[in-house]
């Protein structure tokens, strides 16, 4: 799985590309910990408009960091869902807790505005 | 049921490499078998992948092992039969292991879903386990036209 990470202002922006499972939840959770160990981020967007597949091995790596960003204040958005990806974040609920949108703009702008 | 008109037996390592290569084989067989749509071939794969995650970090707790994958088609019925085979630590309760949410391992962020996700996305769902002598998890999938 490819991770490309970019900081827009307050916001840490994480593109996905490939499959996440539990074979790749590690590199993610490792990459994203370590860009938040910076200190420079409020907010978190997931995008995942290259994602191929997801498990509930992603859910769970994604939980943990809504988990960190929340407790410090910040929000969590994710964005670009493909089909199965969508599926499965509304099969498990994670839909009604991490915000989702069709783009990145609309998510950024949720994220570092207030707009729902 | 009678002979299955195709089918696939394989064992592979427990390495978490072969997550991938375990859905991804499942469905190269069903489609060579049916006319699956997108959603429930996505759902086949999402099921074989939580059933093989669960024998690569549960059953041998990432150790070495061998997990069985068993696919069966049977074209009268127009139903796909899955089953994942492990020689592992087996479970000590089934109905709380297939509680929704439940796991032993929140240390390693699981979620707890994946027995929920197997029943839900599949048709049928059958799992046979004891401590000590491994884990059997049949599915079921029926194909239907789009």
């Amino acid at each position: 799985m490819e991770i490309t990470t970019e900081s827009k202002r307050n916001v840490l922006i994480v593109t996905l590309a490939g499959d996440l499972d539990e074979h790749t939840a590690g590199d993610l959770r490792v990459t994203v910990e370590r860009e938040l160990d910076k200190g420079i981020h409020e907010h978190l967007l997931l995008n995942l408009s290259g994602l191929e597949f997801m498990d509930s091995s992603g859910l769970g790596v994604i939980l943990g960091r809504y988990r960190r960003i929340n407790q410090a204040g910040g929000r969590v958005a994710v964005c670009d869902l493909t089909p199965q990806v969508a599926r499965i974040f509304e099969f498990s609920g994670l839909a009604r807790i991490i915000r989702t949108y069709p783009t990145e703009k609309a998510a950024m702008a949720y994220l570092q505005g207030g707009a729902s | 049921m009678p002979a299955p008109s195709n089918f696939v037996r394989m064992s592979f390592p427990a390495s978490s490499l072969n997550e991938k290569f375990a859905r991804t084989s499942v469905a190269a067989l069903a489609q060579v078998c049916a006319d699956w749509n997108y959603q429930d071939l996505a759902d086949v794969m999402t099921a074989v992948s939580e059933a093989v995650t669960n024998a690569i970090i549960h059953a041998y707790l990432r150790k070495d092992g061998v997990v069985e994958l068993e696919v069966n088609w049977y074209e009268e019925e127009a139903a796909l039969e899955i089953v994942v085979r492990d020689h592992g630590v087996g479970i000590k309760d089934v109905g709380q292991a297939r509680e929704p949410l439940f796991t032993t391992r929140p240390d390693l962020e699981r979620s707890g879903l994946g027995f929920s996700i197997m029943e839900s996305f599949m048709d049928e769902l059958q799992v046979e386990s004891s401590p000590g002598t491994g884990t059997s998890v049949r599915m079921v999938k029926h194909w239907h036209a789009t």
